[in-house]
């Protein structure tokens, strides 16, 4: 394994880990706070055990993600140090911004964890809003970030070197708002539908439990809308990538000629040599309409870049077939669920559709790994789109499979602890005895 | 202060949440030796007050490193660019060690079912505390030491070790551990309000305040021929006399404040201390940001970019400091021996 590989393969690991934790951080305090809402106002003691237990998840993986985060702002310098030289003070400011945003996150957490009985209902209430909102800013930020060296902006190149440099400019990068977007819609729509499929598989088996009825129902709240919404934020983004990163288009839809009345190839096989897909369905003129609104559009094909210039192919279009089938599966789940609850059926005793829901469940997480492995893998061979080639960002360090081997070992460890502990805190049904008997409201000691 | 340079306003606000850091972060830290050193027939009291002590606040005290990385890199690129090359391998184990560190932290506080487990973990969350310091302090000292220079193509050993395996850097890394565990121990006696467990960390204080002493006449010992740069400055520099003096008469001050139990005294003292060392250090170095070639002006980034750091400080200090004081309000009004965190 040559030291770039090794490097790549660490920053994969790295963010491929962390990836999870912040959607959950993203995800979790939304539904912790509808669930205590919901207690506040209709006095259900089981909303207030939801919202106590989510809290309790929610800091579990905080804790991860506050970590595995820290881990990679030192690993952009420990891999990276040439792209930090150039773009630290181009897209510094996201980052620092993220930092803010992440401090009150976590002071906020620490209040609402805590707080129970310490603070008024209200001001609990909004520590948990605080909470939800600062989440969703830190994810926004770093997005901003990773989209900049997508569509890099707000500097000059000269001989190598930015000048002119207007982190401003670099923040409002023509990625930014798709991409953030994307990703704020993934968080929510993973968690949701994520924890909504634990609750549909334990309502499988034990069918009237209140608790997990009550919880679905919270979850979908959350995750149903975004899933619902996330394929037209999708289609925003194949346009925007079309116009600003068209290899990656190509490598996506493993698009070899260039021409007009692209076709969309469904599956399939892209055979590097031959320059053309095996076993696909093609759907005649798909991408240009995709791409832009227009079955004549010419369509950029690999065929415009030099080989060295293409990332791999395969992957990406893999990658990027997955993201899509299973994004579209849960945006039918919610779109059914929708259904179900503008006909006041009974999702909790659906049994076809709780079904579904519960082989939705991972669906996200591994949507959103895929998505993020078309944006990274699609973006090669650079690491600022057009300016700054990866091979060229890497360090001169040696050895470097010994800390990708090391980091590997360390996240495996900690995510089998982390499903663990999950397992065994929040997942698990509460007996009546225990909740009644832990959690009395305001006075009681707890946490 | 028109002529004040952005580039040195910056570069003090990073000293200064680098201190922070040493003086928030370090207390956690601290407070896992003492959680590997509890004895005595009030063993696992102590750990209690320790885990409560910890348990609300490490994370939000980790934004102060974090706060130091990101300026670094926004602000003097180059340096960051440096510092991950060359400091490559001390750095990944202090990663891996403040990981495996809060992990084994919240897992342990969840992990309720077993005693076993329980203790497992606190084995790795004591084992990590002890480790991070040390190579944290390691880092500091390579820094101080000007000895971190571009790696020249070829050696790894001259590239990648030397520059920080010296006995210097090591020095800097005893004296890290000792005065984060100093700080916890002064922190934790004001966590309690049974006065035999603030009497064990007091004593552990003074204990912890004279190892403090050793490790750094210790590392000054070295400084000539560890880092000559920084020990030109403490020794000829016109504030090094008033400096010394400042800085001993506080440690001082600290230790007989412990000794007659005015713990609240101790406390404020403390902190003036940790700024004094880190303070001290800034100055020392001072044109240098990363001696022996990288000046703060010499490598900061773009004035925009600097003005837009400094906004956007302003702008985020003005929603968190609130925040904290709020977070910290609402734990010191309760009874001590359950929550709240000195500072």
């Amino acid at each position: 394994m040559s030291d770039l590989l090794a490097a790549r393969s660490q920053m994969a690991v790295s963010l491929g880990f962390h990836i999870i934790f912040a959607v959950i951080g993203i995800g979790m305090p939304v539904l912790m706070v509808v669930a205590e809402r919901r207690w506040q106002k209709t006095g259900d003691p089981i909303y207030l055990e939801l919202a106590k237990r989510w809290a309790k998840g929610t800091a579990i993986l905080f804790a991860v993600g506050a970590v595995s985060g820290t881990v990679l702002s030192f690993e952009l310098g420990l891999l990276w140090p040439t792209f930090m030289r150039f773009a630290g003070p181009i897209i510094g400011m996201p980052f620092s911004l993220e930092g803010f945003a992440f401090f009150t996150e976590a002071i906020f957490l620490g209040v609402y964890l805590y707080g129970w009985d310490r603070i008024s209902r209200r001001a609990h209430l909004l520590a948990g809003i605080m909470v939800a909102v600062s989440g969703v800013a830190s994810g926004i930020f770093v997005v901003t970030a990773n989209a900049w060296m997508n569509s890099p902006t707000g500097f000059d190149l000269v001989g190598g070197r930015a000048v002119n440099v207007d982190p401003i400019a670099g923040m409002l990068n023509p990625m930014m708002f798709q991409q953030t977007l994307h990703m704020t819609l993934a968080a929510y729509a993973a968690t949701g539908i994520g924890v909504a499929g634990i609750h549909a598989v334990l309502l499988l088996i034990d069918r009237e439990n209140a608790f997990h009825r009550r919880a679905l129902a919270v979850a979908m709240m959350v995750g149903a809308p975004a899933a619902a919404l996330q394929p037209l934020s999708g289609h925003h983004s194949g346009q925007v990538v079309a116009r600003y990163q068209p290899a990656k288009l190509a490598a996506m839809e493993a698009h070899f000629r260039t021409g007009p009345r692209a076709p969309i190839e469904l599956g399939g096989w892209p055979d590097m040599d031959a320059r053309e897909v095996r076993y696909a369905i093609p759907i005649p003129g798909g991408l240009s309409i995709l791409a832009f609104s227009d079955p004549d559009a010419v369509v950029e094909g690999l065929d415009r870049f030099p080989r060295a210039d293409w990332p791999n192919v395969p992957i990406v279009h893999f990658a990027f077939q997955l993201m899509v089938a299973l994004g579209t599966y849960m945006a039918i789940v919610a779109l059914w669920a929708g259904w179900l609850a503008w006909r006041r059926q009974d999702h909790a005793s659906h049994r076809a559709f709780l079904r579904a829901l519960s082989v939705a469940a991972p669906m996200g997480f591994i949507a959103i790994e895929a998505g993020w492995t078309v944006t990274e893998v699609g973006r090669q061979p650079w690491t600022i789109y057009g300016v700054l080639r990866t091979a060229d960002a890497v360090t001169p360090m040696p050895g470097l499979i010994v800390p990708f081997l090391c980091f590997t070992v360390l996240y495996c460890f900690l995510g089998l602890i982390v499903v663990w502990l999950l397992y065994h805190q929040i997942a698990r049904s509460p007996r009546p005895t225990e909740w009644s008997r832990r959690y009395t409201p305001a006075g009681a000691s707890s946490a | 202060m028109p002529d004040l340079p952005l580039a040195d306003v910056l570069a003090a606000i990073l000293a200064l949440s680098l201190a922070a850091y040493v003086l928030f972060g370090g207390a956690d830290f601290g407070g896992g030796v003492w959680d590997l050193l509890a004895s005595g027939p009030r063993k696992a009291r102590q750990r209690e007050v320790i885990a409560h002590a910890i348990a609300p606040i490490w994370e939000a005290n980790h934004v102060w490193l974090i706060l130091a990385i990101v300026l670094a890199f926004t602000c003097f690129p180059e340096v960051f660019a440096r510092l991950g090359t060359v400091l490559h391998i001390p750095l990944s184990l202090m990663l891996i060690g403040i990981v495996l560190r809060g992990s084994a932290f919240i897992f342990r506080s969840y992990d309720t079912e077993e005693l076993k487990a329980q203790r497992r973990w606190g084995r790795v969350f004591a084992i990590a505390s002890l480790a991070t310091p040390v190579l944290l302090g390691v880092c500091i000292g390579a820094v101080a030491s000007g000895r971190l220079v571009p790696p020249a193509d070829g050696d790894f050993v001259t590239g990648f070790v030397e520059p920080w395996l010296t006995p210097f850097a090591l020095a800097i890394g005893l004296m890290t551990l000792t005065i984060f565990a100093f700080l916890a121990a002064v922190f934790l006696t004001l966590e309690t309000h049974d006065p035999e467990l603030a009497d064990d960390f007091r004593r552990r204080g003074l204990i912890a305040g004279v190892a403090v002493f050793v490790a750094a006449f210790a590392a000054l010992a070295l400084a000539p021929h560890g880092a000559p740069l920084v020990q030109r400055a403490l020794v000829s520099s016109t504030w090094a006399m008033p400096f010394h003096l400042v800085t001993g008469a506080v440690a001082v001050a600290v230790l007989a404040a412990l000794w007659f139990r005015k713990y609240r005294l101790a406390r404020i003292g403390v902190g003036m201390q940790v700024l004094c060392i880190v303070g001290g250090w800034a100055l020392a170095q001072y044109p240098y940001i990363l001696p022996p070639d990288l000046t703060v002006t010499g490598a900061a980034a773009p004035d925009r970019t600097l003005r837009l750091a400094l906004i956007v400080l302003v702008a985020g200090g003005a929603i968190l400091l609130p925040s904290l004081l709020y977070l910290f309000r609402v734990f010191k009004s309760s009874p001590a021996d359950r929550v709240g965190h000195g500072g």
